[in-house]
Protein backbone atom coordinates (compact mmCIF):
# COMPACT_ATOMS: atom_id res chain seq x y z
CA UNK A 1 0.00 0.00 0.00
CA UNK A 2 1.39 3.40 -0.93
CA UNK A 3 1.90 5.49 1.55
CA UNK A 4 1.35 9.12 2.32
CA UNK A 5 2.21 12.02 3.97
CA UNK A 6 0.76 15.27 4.12
CA UNK A 7 1.00 18.94 5.23
CA UNK A 8 -0.92 21.65 6.40
CA UNK A 9 -1.05 25.50 6.18
CA UNK A 10 -3.14 27.46 8.03
CA UNK A 11 -3.49 31.53 7.44
CA UNK A 12 -3.62 32.19 11.49
CA UNK A 13 -4.54 35.60 10.83
CA UNK A 14 -7.83 34.83 8.97
CA UNK A 15 -8.66 31.96 10.82
CA UNK A 16 -11.72 32.35 13.51
CA UNK A 17 -11.33 29.77 15.91
CA UNK A 18 -14.22 27.71 15.31
CA UNK A 19 -12.85 24.25 16.11
CA UNK A 20 -14.67 22.68 13.12
CA UNK A 21 -11.41 21.13 11.51
CA UNK A 22 -10.55 19.31 14.53
CA UNK A 23 -13.22 17.23 14.87
CA UNK A 24 -13.14 16.19 11.70
CA UNK A 25 -9.12 15.54 11.50
CA UNK A 26 -9.00 11.59 11.84
CA UNK A 27 -5.10 11.70 12.67
CA UNK A 28 -5.91 14.43 15.36
CA UNK A 29 -3.40 16.65 13.95
CA UNK A 30 -5.07 20.14 14.52
CA UNK A 31 -5.55 21.62 17.76
CA UNK A 32 -6.17 25.12 19.08
CA UNK A 33 -3.32 27.11 19.93
CA UNK A 34 -2.83 29.05 23.61
CA UNK A 35 -1.99 32.43 21.59
CA UNK A 36 -4.49 34.58 20.01
CA UNK A 37 -3.82 35.89 16.66
CA UNK A 38 -4.81 39.90 15.51
CA UNK A 39 -8.52 39.41 15.84
CA UNK A 40 -8.72 37.90 19.50
CA UNK A 41 -9.01 34.21 18.28
CA UNK A 42 -7.32 30.72 19.39
CA UNK A 43 -6.41 29.67 15.91
CA UNK A 44 -5.79 26.17 14.83
CA UNK A 45 -2.63 24.71 14.60
CA UNK A 46 -1.27 21.39 13.26
CA UNK A 47 0.33 19.66 16.55
CA UNK A 48 1.98 16.64 15.26
CA UNK A 49 3.54 15.02 11.87
CA UNK A 50 0.43 12.51 11.24
CA UNK A 51 -1.15 14.32 8.44
CA UNK A 52 -2.52 12.16 5.50
CA UNK A 53 -3.22 14.95 3.67
CA UNK A 54 -7.41 14.26 3.11
CA UNK A 55 -8.59 17.51 3.23
CA UNK A 56 -11.10 17.02 5.34
CA UNK A 57 -9.94 19.80 7.49
CA UNK A 58 -9.93 22.41 4.62
CA UNK A 59 -13.01 21.28 3.04
CA UNK A 60 -15.10 21.82 6.25
CA UNK A 61 -13.72 25.64 6.77
CA UNK A 62 -15.89 28.32 6.73
CA UNK A 63 -13.14 30.47 6.50
CA UNK A 64 -11.18 27.97 3.77
CA UNK A 65 -7.78 29.14 5.65
CA UNK A 66 -6.41 25.56 5.56
CA UNK A 67 -3.91 24.75 2.49
CA UNK A 68 -3.64 21.13 2.19
CA UNK A 69 -0.13 19.31 0.35
CA UNK A 70 0.67 15.41 0.20
CA UNK A 71 3.05 13.40 -1.38
CA UNK A 72 3.17 9.81 -1.82
CA UNK A 73 6.49 7.96 -0.19
CA UNK B 1 10.34 13.83 5.18
CA UNK B 2 10.11 16.91 6.97
CA UNK B 3 7.54 19.41 6.70
CA UNK B 4 9.60 21.49 4.69
CA UNK B 5 9.66 19.13 2.17
CA UNK B 6 6.46 18.50 1.47
CA UNK B 7 5.34 22.09 1.17
CA UNK B 8 5.98 22.48 -2.02
CA UNK B 9 3.70 23.60 -5.06
CA UNK B 10 3.96 20.56 -6.68
CA UNK B 11 2.74 18.55 -3.47
CA UNK B 12 -0.52 21.03 -3.34
CA UNK B 13 -3.84 19.21 -2.69
CA UNK B 14 -6.09 21.69 -1.52
CA UNK B 15 -6.42 25.53 -1.79
CA UNK B 16 -8.73 28.43 -1.18
CA UNK B 17 -10.40 29.12 -4.90
CA UNK B 18 -8.81 32.28 -6.52
CA UNK B 19 -12.31 33.39 -7.09
CA UNK B 20 -12.44 34.65 -3.43
CA UNK B 21 -11.77 38.30 -3.01
CA UNK B 22 -8.97 39.50 -0.51
CA UNK B 23 -11.68 40.35 1.61
CA UNK B 24 -12.13 38.61 4.85
CA UNK B 25 -15.65 36.83 5.19
CA UNK B 26 -17.71 39.08 7.49
CA UNK B 27 -19.59 35.27 9.19
CA UNK B 28 -19.32 34.77 12.41
CA UNK B 29 -16.94 31.57 13.46
CA UNK B 30 -17.90 28.31 11.75
CA UNK B 31 -20.91 29.64 10.15
CA UNK B 32 -21.66 27.68 6.96
CA UNK B 33 -22.18 30.36 4.53
CA UNK B 34 -18.01 30.59 4.16
CA UNK B 35 -17.98 27.05 3.24
CA UNK B 36 -21.27 27.50 1.03
CA UNK B 37 -19.53 30.49 -0.96
CA UNK B 38 -16.77 28.73 -1.53
CA UNK B 39 -18.70 25.57 -2.63
CA UNK B 40 -20.46 27.90 -4.93
CA UNK B 41 -16.80 29.53 -6.26
CA UNK B 42 -15.23 26.12 -6.45
CA UNK B 43 -18.00 25.39 -8.88
CA UNK B 44 -17.52 27.92 -10.67
CA UNK B 45 -14.03 27.86 -11.24
CA UNK B 46 -13.93 24.04 -12.65
CA UNK B 47 -16.31 24.74 -14.75
CA UNK B 48 -14.81 27.55 -16.25
CA UNK B 49 -17.84 29.78 -15.81
CA UNK B 50 -16.45 32.85 -13.92
CA UNK B 51 -16.99 35.69 -16.69
CA UNK B 52 -20.02 33.79 -17.62
CA UNK B 53 -21.69 34.31 -14.28
CA UNK B 54 -24.21 36.69 -12.68
CA UNK B 55 -25.60 36.28 -8.95
CA UNK B 56 -27.76 37.46 -7.18
CA UNK B 57 -27.23 38.36 -3.32
CA UNK B 58 -30.05 39.20 -1.00
CA UNK B 59 -30.90 40.52 2.27
CA UNK B 60 -29.49 38.90 5.38
CA UNK B 61 -25.95 37.75 7.01
CA UNK B 62 -25.13 37.00 3.10
CA UNK B 63 -25.78 40.47 1.90
CA UNK B 64 -22.36 40.82 1.42
CA UNK B 65 -21.61 38.07 -0.88
CA UNK B 66 -20.75 40.07 -3.56
CA UNK B 67 -17.53 41.92 -1.49
CA UNK B 68 -16.18 38.31 -1.33
CA UNK B 69 -17.38 36.40 -4.59
CA UNK B 70 -15.09 37.53 -7.27
CA UNK B 71 -17.77 37.21 -9.96
CA UNK B 72 -20.80 39.62 -11.54
CA UNK B 73 -23.59 39.84 -8.41
CA UNK B 74 -26.37 42.33 -8.25
CA UNK B 75 -28.20 42.99 -5.06
CA UNK B 76 -31.83 42.46 -4.53
CA UNK B 77 -34.13 44.12 -2.16
CA UNK B 78 -35.23 41.87 0.64
CA UNK B 79 -36.63 38.45 -0.76
CA UNK B 80 -36.82 39.73 -4.77
CA UNK B 81 -33.83 38.11 -5.35
CA UNK B 82 -35.97 35.22 -7.91
CA UNK B 83 -37.80 38.10 -9.23
CA UNK B 84 -34.55 39.68 -10.11
CA UNK B 85 -32.53 36.59 -11.39
CA UNK B 86 -35.49 36.15 -13.55
CA UNK B 87 -35.14 39.44 -14.80
CA UNK B 88 -30.89 38.49 -15.12
CA UNK B 89 -31.61 35.43 -16.76
CA UNK B 90 -34.38 36.50 -19.54
CA UNK B 91 -32.46 38.99 -20.59
CA UNK B 92 -28.65 37.17 -20.67
CA UNK B 93 -29.77 33.82 -21.71
CA UNK B 94 -26.29 32.66 -22.03
CA UNK B 95 -25.01 33.32 -18.93
CA UNK B 96 -25.36 30.73 -15.75
CA UNK B 97 -27.41 33.06 -13.37
CA UNK B 98 -27.81 31.94 -9.46
CA UNK B 99 -29.57 33.25 -5.70
CA UNK B 100 -28.27 33.12 -2.64
CA UNK B 101 -30.72 33.75 -0.44
CA UNK B 102 -31.49 32.63 3.58
CA UNK B 103 -34.54 31.31 5.22
CA UNK B 104 -35.93 34.65 6.02
CA UNK B 105 -35.02 36.05 2.74
CA UNK B 106 -36.48 32.99 0.95
CA UNK B 107 -39.37 31.57 2.97
CA UNK B 108 -40.44 34.95 4.90
CA UNK B 109 -40.70 38.36 2.87
CA UNK B 110 -39.69 36.67 -0.57
CA UNK B 111 -42.05 33.27 -0.30
CA UNK B 112 -44.36 34.84 -3.14
CA UNK B 113 -41.23 35.26 -5.61
CA UNK B 114 -40.12 31.97 -4.91
CA UNK B 115 -43.14 30.46 -5.50
CA UNK B 116 -43.83 31.83 -8.73
CA UNK B 117 -40.26 31.89 -10.32
CA UNK B 118 -40.26 28.23 -9.27
CA UNK B 119 -43.62 27.45 -10.59
CA UNK B 120 -43.26 29.91 -13.84
CA UNK B 121 -39.71 27.29 -14.31
CA UNK B 122 -36.98 29.88 -14.63
CA UNK B 123 -33.94 28.52 -15.74
CA UNK B 124 -31.78 29.32 -12.85
CA UNK B 125 -30.10 27.91 -9.61
CA UNK B 126 -31.46 28.86 -6.39
CA UNK B 127 -29.09 28.06 -3.10
CA UNK B 128 -31.35 28.12 -0.04
CA UNK B 129 -29.33 27.77 3.42
CA UNK B 130 -31.89 27.73 6.02
CA UNK B 131 -30.76 27.90 9.61
CA UNK B 132 -34.14 28.08 11.12
CA UNK B 133 -33.63 31.49 12.35
CA UNK B 134 -33.00 35.25 11.57
CA UNK B 135 -29.28 35.50 11.93
CA UNK B 136 -28.54 39.13 11.07
CA UNK B 137 -30.88 40.85 12.71
CA UNK B 138 -30.12 38.72 15.84
CA UNK B 139 -31.87 35.97 16.29
CA UNK B 140 -35.79 36.33 15.67
CA UNK B 141 -38.20 33.36 15.09
CA UNK B 142 -37.96 32.47 11.29
CA UNK B 143 -40.72 30.53 9.34
CA UNK B 144 -38.30 27.43 9.32
CA UNK B 145 -38.09 27.80 13.60
CA UNK B 146 -38.14 24.67 14.39
CA UNK B 147 -41.40 23.85 16.97
CA UNK B 148 -39.85 24.89 20.85
CA UNK B 149 -37.00 25.95 19.71
CA UNK B 150 -36.33 29.46 21.03
CA UNK B 151 -35.19 32.19 19.49
CA UNK B 152 -35.21 35.80 20.27
CA UNK B 153 -38.71 36.61 20.05
CA UNK B 154 -40.06 33.39 21.17
CA UNK B 155 -37.59 33.43 24.58
CA UNK B 156 -40.11 30.04 25.38
CA UNK B 157 -39.85 28.21 22.18
CA UNK B 158 -42.10 28.28 19.30
CA UNK B 159 -45.21 27.48 20.05
CA UNK B 160 -47.07 25.98 17.82
CA UNK B 161 -50.25 26.56 18.24
CA UNK B 162 -49.78 30.46 18.22
CA UNK B 163 -47.18 30.69 15.81
CA UNK B 164 -47.60 27.60 13.39
CA UNK B 165 -45.57 24.72 12.04
CA UNK B 166 -42.48 25.27 10.37
CA UNK B 167 -42.49 25.52 6.55
CA UNK B 168 -40.42 23.29 4.54
CA UNK B 169 -40.14 25.52 1.35
CA UNK B 170 -37.86 22.68 0.15
CA UNK B 171 -40.38 20.51 0.06
CA UNK B 172 -43.24 23.01 -1.30
CA UNK B 173 -41.26 23.52 -4.29
CA UNK B 174 -40.64 20.48 -5.29
CA UNK B 175 -44.42 20.13 -5.94
CA UNK B 176 -44.39 22.68 -8.50
CA UNK B 177 -43.83 21.68 -12.22
CA UNK B 178 -41.85 24.61 -12.80
CA UNK B 179 -38.73 22.81 -10.57
CA UNK B 180 -35.97 20.50 -11.73
CA UNK B 181 -34.01 19.49 -8.94
CA UNK B 182 -34.67 19.78 -6.02
CA UNK B 183 -32.29 18.88 -2.76
CA UNK B 184 -31.21 19.26 0.71
CA UNK B 185 -27.62 19.25 1.76
CA UNK B 186 -25.53 20.67 4.67
CA UNK B 187 -22.08 21.54 5.13
CA UNK B 188 -21.40 20.55 8.57
CA UNK B 189 -18.52 17.85 7.88
CA UNK B 190 -16.52 16.49 5.33
CA UNK B 191 -18.58 13.93 3.24
CA UNK B 192 -21.24 16.63 3.63
CA UNK B 193 -19.62 19.55 1.97
CA UNK B 194 -18.38 16.80 -1.02
CA UNK B 195 -22.29 16.03 -1.44
CA UNK B 196 -23.02 19.15 -1.26
CA UNK B 197 -20.71 20.06 -3.67
CA UNK B 198 -21.96 17.90 -6.19
CA UNK B 199 -25.21 18.87 -5.85
CA UNK B 200 -24.24 22.71 -6.27
CA UNK B 201 -22.40 21.54 -9.53
CA UNK B 202 -25.52 19.59 -11.22
CA UNK B 203 -27.64 22.58 -10.23
CA UNK B 204 -25.04 25.00 -12.22
CA UNK B 205 -24.72 22.02 -15.02
CA UNK B 206 -29.02 21.85 -15.06
CA UNK B 207 -28.73 25.32 -16.27
CA UNK B 208 -27.65 24.61 -20.22
CA UNK B 209 -30.73 22.08 -20.27
CA UNK B 210 -33.40 25.18 -19.81
CA UNK B 211 -35.52 22.52 -17.79
CA UNK B 212 -36.65 24.96 -15.25
CA UNK B 213 -34.98 26.11 -11.63
CA UNK B 214 -32.71 23.73 -9.87
CA UNK B 215 -33.06 24.42 -6.20
CA UNK B 216 -30.68 23.03 -3.22
CA UNK B 217 -31.43 24.02 0.22
CA UNK B 218 -28.30 23.92 2.99
CA UNK B 219 -29.46 23.53 6.52
CA UNK B 220 -26.96 25.37 8.03
CA UNK B 221 -26.17 26.15 11.67
CA UNK B 222 -26.10 29.88 12.91
CA UNK B 223 -24.25 29.64 16.25
CA UNK B 224 -24.71 33.06 17.07
CA UNK B 225 -28.51 32.94 17.15
CA UNK B 226 -28.71 29.72 18.68
CA UNK B 227 -26.15 30.86 21.42
CA UNK B 228 -23.75 27.78 20.86
CA UNK B 229 -20.43 27.13 19.75
CA UNK B 230 -19.74 25.56 16.33
CA UNK B 231 -19.11 22.64 17.16
CA UNK B 232 -22.27 22.40 19.77
CA UNK B 233 -24.22 23.87 17.19
CA UNK B 234 -23.73 21.43 14.49
CA UNK B 235 -23.92 18.67 17.07
CA UNK B 236 -27.83 20.36 17.56
CA UNK B 237 -28.23 20.33 14.16
CA UNK B 238 -27.74 16.83 13.45
CA UNK B 239 -29.79 16.25 16.17
CA UNK B 240 -32.94 18.41 15.85
CA UNK B 241 -32.56 19.97 12.16
CA UNK B 242 -32.14 16.79 10.49
CA UNK B 243 -35.01 15.39 11.73
CA UNK B 244 -37.54 17.53 10.39
CA UNK B 245 -35.38 19.02 7.55
CA UNK B 246 -34.47 15.20 6.15
CA UNK B 247 -31.13 15.47 3.78
CA UNK B 248 -30.88 14.00 0.16
CA UNK B 249 -32.33 14.93 -3.26
CA UNK B 250 -36.16 15.35 -3.42
CA UNK B 251 -36.96 15.88 -6.72
CA UNK B 252 -34.44 14.43 -8.94
CA UNK B 253 -34.54 15.12 -12.92
CA UNK B 254 -36.29 11.74 -14.76
CA UNK B 255 -34.37 10.46 -17.55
Amino acid sequence: MAKVQGAIVINIERCKGCEVCVGVCPESVIAMSKAVNGKGYHYAEPINENCTGCTNCAVVCPDGVITVYRVKI
Amino acid sequence: MTREEIIKEENLVYKKTALFTDKALSYCPGCGHGTVHRLILETIEEMGIQASTIGVAPVGCAVLAYEFMDIDMMQAAHGRAPALATAVKRLNPDQYVFTYQGDGDLAAIGTAETIHACNRGENFTIIFINNGIYGMTGGQMAPTTLPNMKASTCPYGRDTAMMGNPLKMTELVAQLPGTYYVTRQSVHTAGAVRKCKKAIRKAFENQKLDKGVSFVEVVSNCNSGWKMTPVQSNKWMEENMFPYYPLGDIKVPQV
